[in-house]
């Protein structure tokens, strides 16, 4: 596995107008994510797991410091350059799986590569591949409707993956699902992060996911705790 | 192009609200196009018949003559010379001598204008070979159904007439009616009666006189002498106006059909924003710019006037095509309009007035997804995720 950081946080904070107030979120965020990581952000809610991923995946901008993502500044991309990094190199997978209710499992998948412009024969091969990584493919008419809640978090997984994406958020994979599909799923992505080298960091608070992770980061508070 | 797939793949994917939308917008294209179609085709059908029954290629008028001036009509009337004598000869004009009198029908008295047309004459479609056919009896004289209906005088009968001559003196004599002619124009019907030229000629003592001259339709001589040519874009202005008024009082009716689809089209782009928030944080989380975002939503608004206009041409085609072969049944109270109109009308479907309609349908609907979709450039993808925007 290479060491070589392709997220780099330095002095990260992340702060909210609240009424009159002002609410921190991150405080002080010193990290770095190497290619191939397995890793995980591990706190209660509101400790600031999600929004550090926000920053991340090119959602949100830092108050203060800097997130780099595959060598470019979060805070200095345009709309349109930090819809491409995400296009290209950052897949999302979500607690909610956010799948396209009117698509079907193949159109879902799809939908990533559509972005990309690539041709039907190609994007066909890809999501047809991907969908046999996660154990899909006798589902890819399905619609969302018609599948458990595991096998929307592997289409989501699938989504995220038909692009060869450098990084894969996951926030809280496993939140929605019972502990054989939460082991499942979480199995599914260790296999592709080996398979691939891919990057994947998950904000979790689930014990059984934990296990699995290469390494884990406690956040508490919107600080890492050391 | 792929704005436009994911659009119907959503439009589509929603089911019957989508329908519903679609069937108001495209009951609003068919109405549309059908008033539209009505409208044009009465106007087409009022202009041949009045250029046919009345107006022919225009008319050539004396300078004192005055449709409008009943009055002035004892002075309107001139020689016909030499270079109209050749041009009726020519069969270019036919002349029309026209006098005020009244009729007597049942003993009641009416006052109507006394019209002299040469029997022989082909200009205009007025059946007055009847006048030659019964020359000889006592005078032979002609009328539409209309003015037969409400002096009700039928075929054969006798009405007496009252006239001025040209000097002012009152004469009456016993008319025989030998045709009632059925015309769509009422302004050659209502009270009026049409009798031989020369008849009204000797009646009134203006011999060898005519008050305006109707031109064969490729005449293009304009003025001579004292005449005055009125072309027929001048003649018909009256009925361009009726017809302009009734279109734009139709409008109001597929307006408000429009308006009622697009408000059903606004609705639901209004509401799938906030409904759909956690998708639409997807697609920028999955690496759309919310330019495109807000083109998806747009083009999906806009694809329901598409759909509409698919769905309107499968049933609205044949619908007015047959409307188009059997004509619209029209009441005869639309006569009191004083405009030609037929029994029936056929209506015309102008290849431009479709286009139009398809464009202001689509524009419209677009606008109207435009504005709601807007929103999505001002949300925050974060809170999108979340669905947490009110």
């Amino acid at each position: 596995m290479e060491n070589s950081a392709i997220i780099k946080l330095t002095n990260l904070y992340k702060r909210y107008t609240v009424g009159n107030g002002e609410f921190i979120a991150l405080k002080n965020i010193n990290l770095s994510f190497g290619k191939g990581e397995f890793a995980g952000l591990v706190g209660p809610s509101g400790s600031g797991k999600t929004t550090l991923l926000n920053i991340i995946g090119s959602l949100d901008i830092p108050s203060d410091g800097t997130a780099e993502v595959m060598g470019q500044s979060v805070s200095a991309l345009t709309a349109k350059q930090s819809a491409w990094l995400r296009n290209y190199h950052i897949g999302f997978i979500f607690q909610t799986y956010n799948l396209l209710p009117v698509y079907n499992v193949f159109e879902n998948v799809e939908f990533a590569l559509l972005l990309q412009k690539m041709s039907a024969t190609d994007r066909r091969k890809s999501v047809m591949e991907t969908l046999e990584w996660v154990g899909l493919t006798d589902k890819a008419k399905s619609k969302p409707s018609q599948l458990s809640g595991g096998e929307c978090q592997r289409v989501a997984i699938a989504r995220a993956m038909v692009k060869r994406p450098s990084i894969v958020l996951a926030d809280e994979p496993s939140a929605n699902l019972d502990s054989a599909n939460s082991h499942h799923i979480v199995q599914t992505m260790k296999k592709l992060n080996q398979e691939l080298n891919t990057t994947f960091i998950f904000a979790t608070h689930d014990e059984k996911v934990m296990q699995h992770l290469d390494r884990i980061i406690r956040l508490k508070d919107g600080e890492v705790e050391q | 192009m792929l704005s436009l797939k994911l659009a119907f793949r959503n439009l589509i994917g929603a089911g019957l609200r989508t329908w519903l939308n679609v069937s108001v917008l495209s009951v609003a294209f068919v109405v549309m196009v059908f008033y539209n179609g009505m409208l044009d085709g009465w106007n087409r059908q009022a202009h041949d018949d009045t250029i046919n029954w009345e107006v022919g290629g225009g008319q050539l008028w004396h300078p004192l003559y005055d449709p409008f001036d009943l009055l002035g009509l004892q002075e309107a009337h001139g020689v016909i010379e030499n270079q109209a004598k050749k041009l009726i000869g020519q069969k270019q004009i036919t002349p029309v001598l026209v006098t005020q009198g009244s009729i007597f029908p049942h003993g009641r008295m009416q006052n109507i204008l006394l019209k002299g047309v040469q029997p022989e004459q082909e200009i205009i479609g007025l059946p007055t070979s009847n006048l030659v056919s019964h020359a000889g009896q006592e005078i032979p004289a002609m009328i539409g159904k209309r003015m037969a209906l409400f002096t009700n005088l039928k075929k054969g009968d006798n009405v007496l007439v009252r006239w001025r001559d040209k000097n002012g003196t009152f004469d009456a004599r016993e008319f025989n009616i030998v045709e009632i002619f059925n015309s769509n124009v009422p302004t050659v019907d209502n009270g009026q009666i049409y009798l031989p030229l020369n008849t009204l000629q000797e009646m009134t003592g203006m011999i060898d006189e005519a008050t305006l001259f109707v031109a064969a339709t490729n005449y293009t001589g304009g003025n001579f002498d004292e005449w005055q040519f009125k072309s027929p874009k001048y003649l018909l202005k009256e009925i361009d106006e009726i017809i302009k008024s009734k279109k734009a009082g139709s409008a109001v009716i597929y307006i408000l059909l429009l308006s009622i689809a697009l408000l059903a089209i606004f609705d639901t782009q209004v509401l799938s924003i906030f409904r759909r928030q956690r998708e639409i944080g997807t697609y920028i989380a999955m690496g759309m710019t919310r330019s495109q975002v807000v083109r998806i939503f747009t083009v999906e608004g806009a694809a329901h006037s598409l759909l509409a206009l698919g769905l309107a041409a499968i049933y609205g085609t044949p619908l007015l095509y047959l409307l188009q072969k059997n004509g619209i049944p029209i009441s005869q109270t639309f006569d009191s309009l004083g405009v030609s109109i037929a029994s029936k009308i056929i209506p015309v479907y102008a290849f431009a007035m479709i286009v139009l309609s398809i464009l202001l349908v689509v524009v419209s609907a677009t606008i109207v997804s435009y504005f709601p979709a807007r929103k999505i450039a001002r949300m925050k993808p974060t809170d999108a995720l979340k669905g947490k925007i009110q």
